[in-house]
């Protein structure tokens, strides 16, 4: 949290709460994200980390509490101005959720052509094409999402997210179901996503690798509530026992995944 | 809010989700209103749509609506020939068809055909985050899917109602022609002498009611969809079968109404 005090938040939440029913999702949540910063939410499945960012960006209406999103309270926001903040906050999904009647091309044409009404067709196919090199999936521009491996589909899903050139990009789970090696891949893709397009991130995750590598800034989510925020090493210090549970279960698994690597 | 905290529910627990639930359909279908007039419009998208609904389903309206047309005629000649009457027979048939055959059969065969496949797709769409995913990225997923199809099916159902009035009165002809050996110009002579204007208007009105009604409950039930797979398969499901039970409400509603004028 390098000098935080100073700058303003890009993301700034007090107080949130959500239920659904009669399950309490999330229970007097607070958190700053500023400038650049990657912060990394951990937590178990369940525990309500999607229905943070999906309240952020205003798919999910929050039950009470401040969500603050570039200056602008996200559940007070009518349909045009909530279109308007969409523009410049990405939300990369869990499965990637590409449309699956488009080819890849279409895909990322489709937010792009719908908003910014301007652009030639040659404008928009050198934008594709150049978004597509940057996840370094340009000869997949013509194939079916269908046809797509889990980490290209990934690859595809943050590409048409980057292609409107948010400010915010939230990633739900971006290595879930992928092998190590092409979550290495993903992770590096986010790295490298920051400092090419300047994006302050919140990613959701329960991968340790996928956190300490792309993450300035951990916070742990247990019953509704940030148990614990601080760099990697800070929150894994604790003596919390559901904090070293969550560690012993990731450093086990990345053993393991070593050991077949070098099998 | 305060009625469920303070005890439980207004009525039961169903009642007060049926009117629930049926706040959100009309919420719906006004919305489609709003929203239809309103820019940017997805030509492409709704001309696409409508190659969809009207080249799939026409294989098979071409076949039932032939079918119809001579079974029709086959089943009706025995009492017209004892009272002599077989000369009726085109009126009588063209009646029959073009006022409540056409319009029904055609709704009914679509509402199977187009309307399944609306909600399942839309389904599926809604399951797999992809109509969030529209949402997230700034583009209006209702314009874009829903009223597109909506439009496709209110305006493709009339023209494919005609193509099967057609269709199913080449068949009467084959039969009466096989049968009374009439030329095919004194059959469609003797065949529209009883049609009116009316006839043929509220048969048009029909199909676009018709054809908003599959379109709007494919979209809604589509769009509603939930519990992953389990849930395509219901909106599916359920898009065919309100859609069938809708189309008889309002056909019995324009019938009233129509014979009003007569």
């Amino acid at each position: 949290m390098t000098n935080g005090a100073q700058r303003k938040p890009m993301i700034y939440i007090r107080d949130l709460y959500k239920s659904f029913g009669e399950n309490d999702v999330l229970q007097g949540i607070d958190l700053d994200v500023y400038e650049k910063e990657n912060v990394v939410v951990l937590g178990r499945s369940g525990t309500g980390k999607s229905v943070l960012i999906k309240i952020i960006c205003g798919l999910l209406k929050p039950d009470s509490g401040t969500v603050n999103v570039l200056g602008q309270d996200v559940d007070k926001l009518n349909d045009r101005d909530l279109r308007e903040l969409r523009l410049k906050v990405g939300f990369s999904f869990q499965n990637s959720a590409l449309y699956d009647s488009m080819s890849v091309r279409e895909n990322l044409a489709f937010p792009l052509v719908r908003n910014m009404r301007r652009l030639s067709r040659k404008e928009v196919n050198e934008q594709i094409e150049s978004m597509l090199n940057d996840v370094g999936l340009l000869q997949a521009i013509d194939q079916m999402p269908s046809e797509l491996s889990g980490g290209q589909r990934k690859r595809i899903g943050i590409a048409r997210t980057l292609i409107l050139r948010p400010q915010i990009m939230l990633y739900d789970e971006p290595t879930s179901g992928l092998d190590p090696i092409t979550s290495i891949d993903i992770n590096n893709l986010i790295n490298h996503v920051r400092h090419k397009f300047n994006t302050t991130s919140i990613i959701i995750t329960h991968d340790l690798t996928c956190a300490k590598t792309t993450g300035d800034r951990l916070a742990m989510l247990f019953d509704g509530k940030f148990i614990s925020q601080g760099t990697f090493d800070e929150v894994f210090s604790s003596d919390d026992e559901r904090i070293q549970d969550f560690y012993k279960y990731n450093f086990i698994q990345n053993n393991l995944d070593r050991e077949a690597k070098n099998f | 809010m305060y009625l469920k905290k303070s005890r439980g529910y207004f009525l039961s627990k169903k009642i007060d989700q049926f009117f629930l639930n049926l706040y959100d359909a009309l919420q719906f279908v006004v919305r489609f209103f709003k929203e239809v007039f309103r820019p940017p419009y997805e030509i492409r998208e709704i001309i696409r749509q409508c190659f969809q609904v009207g080249y799939h389903s026409l294989f098979l309206i071409s076949l039932t609506g032939f079918i119809t047309g001579i079974v029709f005629t086959k089943q009706s000649r025995p009492s017209l020939s004892e009272f002599g009457a077989q000369s009726w027979l085109p009126s009588l048939v063209a009646i029959a068809i073009i006022r409540a055959l056409a319009p029904l059969v055609t709704a009914l065969i679509a509402s199977g055909k187009v309307g399944s496949n609306i909600g399942a797709e839309l389904g599926s769409m809604k399951v797999t985050e992809q109509i969030d995913a529209m949402e997230v990225s700034a583009v209006n997923p209702y314009k874009f899917l829903v009223v597109s199809r909506i439009l496709a099916t209110t305006f493709m159902l009339p023209v494919l109602m005609c193509y099967m009035g057609f269709v199913a009165m080449l068949g009467a002809y084959l039969n009466v022609h096989s049968n009374e050996q009439t030329s095919f110009i004194l059959f469609f002579k003797n065949a529209f002498d009883k049609i009116s204007f009316l006839d043929i208007f509220s048969s048009l009105i029909k199909s676009f009611v018709y054809g908003f009604t599959i379109g709007a409950v494919a979209c809604y039930k589509g769009f509603h969809a939930k519990n992953g797979t389990e849930g395509v398969g219901r909106a599916a499901n359920a898009s065919v079968v309100l859609s069938m039970f809708l189309i008889f409400v309002e056909e019995i509603l324009i019938v009233q109404i129509a014979n009003n004028f007569r």
